[in-house]
């Protein structure tokens, strides 16, 4: 019988090591499926998050053969027969156990996102919106929160201090998805550009890439973004039509700047206390520094972020199975 | 009892899909200290894979829709089962329900003039499905999700709750569980607890649902003392993926025959004509030609029978497969390929498309898909006062799935997105308004904790048991072969022999590795829960003898009129005995019987 040769990433902060499970090959399967199986098997603790199985919930995000993918989604059978498969948790977040990472980074900026600030409706109490305004934030909202365009962004990825100031990708799209938004009348222009570091995302379009909802992240939510911001600060007919007219439009960053620490906290942030999610009081926590054993465990290309240019990416995985890590 | 986290709160609701989220929200906005406890990342509860919509009479398509039409399709959907004031609050406060989802940046599909498109679905008569492509699902959470943070409501994520504890006198004061991340032991204390646990499909081998949906709330619910209704009513989604085995259950969305899909057998035949019932007769087309004219002309054709309620169109699927007419995999064809262009049916099932593209090669624009029955929807649950959602346990609430009554023998597709908004928010209300007006600090029972979390922790120290993951294959054999969509009454009695084994194997446990992220661990901690819930389903389905909505007997094929006015109520007593009483459905006002008499055309 055929058979698949699995080196999955075993570990937790403090390291870890490649582990080899030999299993039998099954038609039709997907990388999610042979991890189940080993679970069922060999190692019955061997951590990893998934919920729906159809691509629909963005759980199961890993870098597979040094490529972020979602295991519910990477069939097997289009992966190289004759290598093994290597599947190591998404780099960019500290590790919490095997192929599940401490992804609260990204509800920390989720947090800190103003709302959609809606006009008056109609006199019957509902809006009217016309589909073709809607479609571009419709084509935002199909993410999935798998956080993969998180997770190849240089900014954060190969700059674990950058967390502190960068929404990142993901949540570009839902600025974006605000900014564009028919009902929406705040304006967070200034906030991207002073507080969400948006000037720091070079283009790179990595976050495309990896996209398995294929949302133009790069072309469709952060160029606009920057064009945007760009109008707001430097356009000199605004500047004077501010000075002039004295908005009445209040910025998110002036609210947020008059009220830095008015929203209660939640739960959303990793504790010395439990090492799990509960409670911070800092209104806008920077997550903690990877911990040494996860830097190694990086399975594809060094500092450069290669593992999601494509090509030969998996590369430094083929050398034997036990990872850098050990 | 080792120290341990507690934290203290007016309401904790407990799971954070829809029903969970919007509960929170109200509760929230009432000025409660709210907290929100679920089993994954937030966003990810099975509402994230509800595909069609959200059924609410807005009118906007059809405009003689309302909430009376609405109504009384979710009435007749559900076998006249259902708690009838359930069922008329929910299709009366849908459409504020969604409007509101709008306010808060739900961005659905519009109509020509600007307005909430709606969609066509089995059982409803008019186009009344408020979507998102075929993704509604996602846009309820995440803007509930959205709406949540924004509220700054305390979210405990991948945090299991094990059991609810009560005050002497009671009422429930307290919950125990443990986080995943570190497997250390958390409690909450609270005024009030709302269940929004979602479904038990986890139980049997092919089902749409998610690890998750383990019956947590369904359990801890009747181990509380609660009484559970309707518990044989399982529904089984007639069109779950078939192959490759791997997906096998995954979801192929209604809307996909909402928008013109049909099903076929091996001879390529629209079988579904051949099985109309009396009850639809009258308003289900007999010829292709008019089921065709349908969707452009709903007023002069009657509609296709593909979009007959759902336990109708299983049993039919079922039947075809097993006369010999279905696909190579066991399943019937589902083709909208030669119904719709490719552009429209991309535009329209973007995530079906995807879907069978990448997980079983098949291009659904050229080829049909070969789909059969999953397990996907539980219609039994907790029985709850429609207008509150209390539970007969003081102090505790249940919305959403974990919740009975509303959908009765089977419910409609559609109407779960707009149950978890409508009742989610009255939860919400109601137990925050129960939590303001209790005196008394709720305190958690020490030695009651303990006795719950050595349970929970015996497997871990337990040397040369067994692997939860065989117990719970058992389990899902069990129940896929002797408790699925047909069922007789010696398949039955022997699951409940099974079931007695699989608890006995279930108390040997051994699970290896620590605490911190171990899903064998957790897998352990979530066989109590199937293996309750189980029991319940089985003892329902033995004691209904007739056939009804979503319960099928083989040996007794017919509705049965006496059954048909009572609720099977199960509890679940001090000494761990399981008790069953017939109880009278509740009477109907001659203003909403009336609507039963009209002619539907």
């Amino acid at each position: 019988m055929a058979e698949v040769t699995m080196q999955v990433w075993r570990g937790d902060d403090g390291g870890g090591q490649f582990a080899e499970y030999v299993m039998p090959a099954v038609e039709g399967e997907v990388v999610l499926d042979v991890i189940h199986r080993i679970q069922a098997g060999p190692a019955p603790d061997l951590a990893c998050r998934w919920n729906c199985k159809a691509g629909k919930c963005g759980s199961c995000s890993a870098e597979i053969n040094g490529l972020p993918k979602l295991m519910c989604m990477t069939r097997m059978d289009q992966l190289p027969e004759d290598e093994p498969v290597v599947v190591a948790p998404m780099r960019t977040f500290p590790v919490i156990r095997d192929l599940v990472t401490d992804v609260s980074f990204n509800y920390t900026m989720a947090r800190q996102v103003p709302p959609l600030k809606p006009r008056a409706p109609e006199p019957d109490g509902t809006y009217r919106m016309m589909q073709i305004d809607i479609e571009r934030g419709q084509e935002f909202r199909k993410c999935i929160e798998c956080f993969m365009c998180q997770d190849v962004c240089h900014v954060i990825r190969d700059h674990e201090d950058n967390k502190a100031t960068y929404a990142g990708p993901r949540l570009f799209i839902r600025y974006m998805e605000l900014e564009s938004h028919p009902l929406d009348t705040d304006d967070r222009r200034e906030l991207l550009r002073q507080r969400m570091g948006l000037g720091l995302c070079n283009i790179t379009k990595c976050c495309t890439e990896v996209c398995p909802e294929h949302i133009k992240i790069t072309d469709n939510a952060i160029i606009p973004l920057k064009e945007r911001v760009v109008d707001a600060s430097y356009d000199p007919v605004a500047w004077l039509g501010r000075k002039i007219l004295r908005r009445t439009k209040r910025s998110a960053l002036e609210a947020a700047l008059d009220a830095p620490a008015q929203r209660e906290p939640t739960r959303l942030e990793t504790t010395a206390r439990t090492g799990s999610l509960a409670a911070s009081s800092t209104p806008a926590p920077v997550p903690p520094p990877v911990a040494d054993g996860s830097s190694e465990r990086a399975v594809a290309g060094g500092d450069t972020g290669t593992a999601v240019s494509g090509g030969d990416t998996g590369t430094a995985v083929s050398d034997g199975g036990t990872g850098p890590g050990t | 009892m080792p120290d341990h986290e507690n934290h203290d709160y007016d309401v904790v609701v407990v799971g954070a899909g829809g029903a969970g989220l919007r509960a929170a929200i109200e509760a929230r906005e009432l000025g409660q200290r709210t907290a929100l406890v679920c089993k994954s990342l937030l966003g990810k509860a099975h509402t994230v894979m509800a595909e069609g919509g959200a059924a609410a009479a807005m009118g906007n398509v059809w405009p003689e829709d309302n909430w009376k039409v609405h109504f009384r399709d979710t009435m007749r959907g559900g076998k006249m089962l259902n708690n009838w004031r359930m069922a008329q609050l929910h299709a009366q406060e849908a459409p504020d329900r969604i409007y509101e989802l709008e306010r808060w940046g739900a961005l659905f599909d519009r109509t020509g003039d600007g307005r909430i498109l709606q969609r066509d679905f089995g059982g409803h008569r008019y186009a009344r499905l408020a979507h998102v492509g075929d993704r509604t699902g996602l846009e309820l959470i995440r803007t509930l999700q959205q709406r949540a943070v924004t509220l700054g409501i305390d979210v405990f994520m991948e945090c299991k709750i094990l059991r609810l504890l009560k005050d002497g006198d009671g009422t429930v004061s307290a919950a125990v569980g443990y986080w995943r991340p570190t497997g250390e032991i958390v409690s909450f204390t609270a005024k009030a607890f709302v269940l929004a646990t979602g479904s038990i499909g986890k139980s049997w081998l092919y089902t749409s649902n998610s690890w998750e949906s383990t019956g947590d709330g369904h359990a801890m619910a009747a181990w509380a003392g609660a009484d559970m209704i309707d518990m044989e009513f399982v529904q089984f989604h007639p069109t779950g993926m078939v192959w490759p085995l791997s997906v096998r259950g995954i979801l192929v969305t209604e809307g996909v025959r909402g928008d013109g899909g049909v099903l076929r057998n091996t001879d390529g035949r629209r079988f579904m004509f051949d099985y109309i019932p009396d009850m639809f007769a009258a308003e289900t087309a007999d010829t292709e030609d008019e089921a065709d004219r349908w969707y452009d002309d709903h007023t002069n054709n009657r509609r296709p029978p593909e979009l007959l309620p759902r336990d109708e169109v299983a049993r039919s699927i079922n039947s075809e497969v097993k006369a010999g007419r279905g696909g190579p995999h066991g399943g019937v064809f589902l083709d909208i390929a030669t119904r719709r262009s490719a552009e429209d049916i991309r535009r329209r099932l973007p995530s079906m498309y995807h879907q069978f593209k990448e997980l079983a090669g098949v291009d659904i624009t050229a080829q049909p898909m070969e789909v059969g029955p999953t397990c996907h929807y539980m219609m039994g649950g907790v029985r709850v006062d429609a207008d509150t959602e209390h539970s007969t346990v003081p102090g505790l609430f249940a919305a959403g799935e974990v919740a009975g009554g509303m959908h009765g023998a089977n419910r409609l597709g559609g109407n779960s997105l707009s149950d978890l908004l409508v009742f989610g928010r009255r939860a919400g209300m109601a137990a925050a308004e129960f939590a303001q007006g209790r005196t008394g600090s709720p305190t958690v029972d020490a030695a009651e904790a303990s006795a719950v979390v050595a349970e929970a922790e015996a497997p871990l120290g337990r040397e040369g048991g067994e692997s939860p993951y065989d117990v719970h294959q058992s389990l899902q054999k069990t129940m896929q072969d002797l408790v699925g969509i047909i069922r007789t009454e010696p398949e039955l009695r022997q699951a409940l022999d099974a079931l007695d084994v699989l608890e006995e194997r279930a108390g040997k446990l051994s699970v290896s590795g620590g605490r911190a992220y171990n899903p064998g661990w957790n897998l352990a901690t979530d066989l109590p829960s199937m293996l309750t819930v189980s029991r319940l389903v089985t003892s329902g389905a033995l004691e209904r003898r007739e056939s009804r909505g979503g319960h099928t007997r083989e040996d007794f094929p017919a509705p049965d009129g006496e059954l048909g006015r009572v609720n099977l109520v199960q509890r679940i007593d001090a000494d761990a005995r399981y008790t069953l009483t017939p109880e009278p459905l509740a009477d109907m006002p001659a203003e909403l019987k009336q609507l039963f008499e009209e002619e539907p055309h």
